[in-house]
């Protein structure tokens, strides 16, 4: 393992095997009546979350308790990119305070590599989403989820639909299901592609329809309201329309396949409550892995190298 | 107000014997009075006992380079330069004359700023330092500052930028264009279309998609650079367009000169030699405006410079603070250093490549911009009479960026820890030595 989760593609196919077969023996704990491990006892976990995001918070937070870390909760959200040596700042602090890990969330593209590389701090950097860039433990996350349903994920086809531009949970998911071996369409009206993604290791269309048959896992994407007034489709209403996945398009797909959203949610626009609340949905299941996934990542990531529960009594 | 200050203070005589001009056979230079007295075999005949001689054997000599486009950032931001560093960077640099940017704070906007920094470089006296003003008041891009009162203010401005920002309005550019014809003045664009940039962090284009960060694309620079060769075309206008950075900038400078518009161009150091891939390592020192692009569009900037087409070098030294790029990348501020570094990078992207000689350099880097910013006494050929600006550059050997080492009160080079060929070793100002080996004589 590397010593910081900055980016999928820092990830080897052994490293992100690793970490899905650790998630799946920590997944196991929660049959448990206790669900906690002492793996980490002792260490310190920091969430530096300069963007709000509750639900990756708590996830990160109740993966480092459940492995008895020491977790400390530092929002720094109003720090603008603006006053750029807050992050210096902070993390000269948490420096001081013994952080042995830093999960950290920013609105900036890079910041956990700066942070990783500046030599401000030490400790592992775990990147919970920077900018537009990368969001790895969603990645992890949602392939965990689907190797669950599909097996394997080499040669299963995974469609990502909706604003790939922006969406830093598209980037890592296209770098780590390449790396697993799957075959990877990006959908998306052109506006919402980036420049340059024919080179990236996936196949992208502009055609939802004619992406859907065959595939087995499909995962929409979230349509930020900043984006529905900057031109990049025409009203919300064309958008759901044309790239929206419905009772009708879900209809269209082969029995076993599965629907994902990294969430939170637009019903009705990118996904219809209809197939939101469907049995093909696996959404909530995707949150409850979260937890396993980032207990995985930390419990590897902090030195674990012996089976996962093999310190358990 | 006279021109009093140390330039003009009686300098002695000095006989550089052995250098290379414009990279050709060693001859001796006699330097007295603040000209070339004698150049070739009777120079040393020309020597007394009081003349200092400097040993320039195996070193080219240039004329004192001229730069069309640095930022010293008095007043304002004193703690990122002034222009007393600025001028010791420049002249450590091999320059002779540099022109300073308007966007100071306040702006270069009106006939005394421009002369509080003229003064001070004067007072300075390492190099000539040529204010630019700025176009529009306060680069807000509306109206149009004094730019006679500019002209006409001991500052004698001839350029005028709102650089750091694009004149974007076709109107205001048209008129500015127009104006500076009543004094021979020109307008150095920034060329930008700020809608297409909104957000943009590097250049658009495979890297930033991977990066997620906000693409700059080539056409941003190409659209106003295609309206404004159009424009001075059609008002029979001088324009100057600043650190040209595309393939198609490059076509298309090239289309206007072949149409007789009368357009140059600069490009800077970076862009000769960086490329955007280096931006993955999300290192502020890489953060730069405009950015720096792909290989092909290096390779199209050097052909450019080698044929004529990018008429000058110019480094668009940018000094920033620590703290300005000691932080993530969004928050970094755009620049780099450029003065001291500009020598070498301009020898490793277009000597080393057998794309330009000295000669060329000495056209690129001191004829041409002295005659784009109309300074009389610099750029002129190392010869008897004229005004004795001099560089001299030891090309044998290699060196290491050292940022510890330089004079600017900044730091943000992208270049430490590089090695690069040809460095500036010995700086005359009208014949007054102003730089040695990498310090200031004073
Ligand atoms: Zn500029």
């Amino acid at each position: 393992m590397t010593p910081h989760l900055l980016s999928a593609a820092d990830l080897s196919l052994d490293d992100a095997t690793l970490i899905l077969d650790t998630a799946d023996e920590l997944a196991r704990l929660s049959d448990r009546p206790v669900k906690k491990l002492p793996t980490l006892r002792g260490r310190t976990v920091v969430n530096l979350f300069f963007e709000d995001s509750t639900r990756t918070r708590i996830s990160f937070e109740a993966a480092a308790k459940r492995l008895s870390a020491d977790v400390i909760n530092f929002s720094a959200k109003g720090s603008s990119v603006s006053k750029g040596e807050s992050l210096k700042d902070t993390a000269l602090t948490l420096e001081a305070m013994g952080a042995d890990a830093v999960v950290i969330r920013h609105g900036a593209s890079g910041a956990p590599h700066t942070l990783a590389h500046s030599g401000w701090i030490g400790g592992s950097i775990v990147n919970a989403g920077d900018g537009t860039h990368e969001h790895a433990t969603q990645a992890l996350l949602d392939a965990f989820t689907m190797r669950k349903h599909l097996t394997t994920l080499a040669g299963r086809k995974v469609v990502v639909v909706g604003d790939v531009l922006h969406s830093r949970v598209a980037r890592s998911n296209v770098l780590l299901l390449s790396t697993l071996g799957a075959d990877v369409t990006l959908v998306a009206p052109p506006t919402l592609l980036p420049v340059g993604v024919g080179s990236w290791p996936c196949n992208f269309s502009y055609d939802l329809d004619a992406s859907l048959p065959g595939a087995d896992a499909v995962m929409m994407l979230r349509v930020q309201q900043e984006r529905m007034n900057a031109a990049f489709f025409p009203s919300v209403r064309e958008y759901s329309r044309r790239y929206g996945l419905d009772g009708d398009r879900m209809a269209r797909l082969p029995d076993h396949a599965i629907v994902m959203h990294p969430g939170p949610m637009n019903r009705g626009l990118e996904i219809t409550a209809e197939v939101a609340d469907s049995d093909r949905a696996v959404i909530v299941e995707q949150v409850t892995n979260g937890v396993s996934v980032r207990m995985a990542v930390l419990y590897l990531l902090l030195g674990g190298s012996d089976s996962a529960l093999g310190a358990v009594e | 107000m006279t021109a009093a200050g140390p330039t003009s203070a009686p300098v002695g005589r000095t006989l550089v014997k052995g250098a290379s001009i414009l990279g050709g056979p060693a001859r001796d230079l006699l330097i007295a009075d603040g000209i070339f007295a004698a150049v070739g075999a009777d120079a040393a005949a020309g020597a007394d006992a009081n003349t200092e001689t400097i040993d320039a054997s195996g070193l080219v000599a240039l004329p004192g380079l001229v730069d069309l486009h640095v930022h010293l950032r008095e007043p304002g931001r004193e703690d990122a330069e002034t222009v007393a560093s600025g001028s010791a960077a420049a002249a450590v640099g091999g320059f002779t004359a540099v022109h300073a940017m308007a966007n100071t704070d306040p702006v270069a906007d009106t006939a005394g700023v421009v002369e509080q920094v003229w003064h001070l470089g004067r007072s300075t006296g390492l190099c000539d330092v040529h204010p630019v003003g700025a176009v529009t008041v306060g680069l807000d891009g509306r109206e149009l500052a004094e730019l006679g009162a500019m002209a006409e203010s001991a500052a004698r401005v001839r350029m005028f930028s709102d650089d750091g920002k694009c004149v974007s309005d076709a109107v205001l550019m048209r008129r500015a264009l127009e104006y500076v014809k009543a004094f021979d003045g020109v307008v150095a664009q920034h060329a930008q279309e700020p809608r297409l940039t909104e957000g943009a962090q590097m250049n658009e284009g495979s890297v930033s998609g991977v990066l997620g960060l906000g693409g700059w694309p080539a056409v941003a620079e190409e659209s106003v650079i295609a309206r404004d060769v159009l424009l001075a075309g059609h008002v029979g206008s001088r324009l100057h367009v600043c650190h040209v950075s595309t393939a198609g900038s490059v076509e298309i400078l090239r289309w206007a000169k072949g149409k007789g518009i009368d357009v140059t161009a600069e490009v800077t150091p970076h862009h000769l030699l960086l490329t955007d891939d280096l931006v993955s390592s999300y290192d502020p020192r890489y953060k730069v405006n405009p950015p720096l692009r792909t290989q092909s569009y290096v390779d199209a900037l050097r052909q450019g410079l080698a044929d004529g087409t990018i008429d000058a070098v110019a480094t668009d030294h940018a000094p920033h603070s620590l703290e300005d790029k000691d932080c993530e990348w969004a928050a970094a501020a755009m620049g780099m250093v450029g003065l001291e570094t500009a020598v070498g990078v301009v020898a490793s992207a277009m000597v080393e490549t057998g794309l330009l000689d000295w000669a060329g350099v000495a056209d690129r880097m001191a004829v041409r911009p002295a005659r784009i910013g109309r300074l009389a006494g610099q750029g002129r050929p190392i010869a008897p009479g004229e005004p004795a600006n001099l560089v001299l550059i030891d090309d044998k050997s290699r060196y290491t960026v050292d940022p510890a080492a330089m004079l600017s009160r900044s730091r943000n080079t992208p270049y430490a820890g590089i090695e690069l060929p040809a460095r500036p070793v010995a700086t005359f100002l009208r014949g007054r030595l102003t730089a040695r080996e990498g310090s200031v004589l004073a």
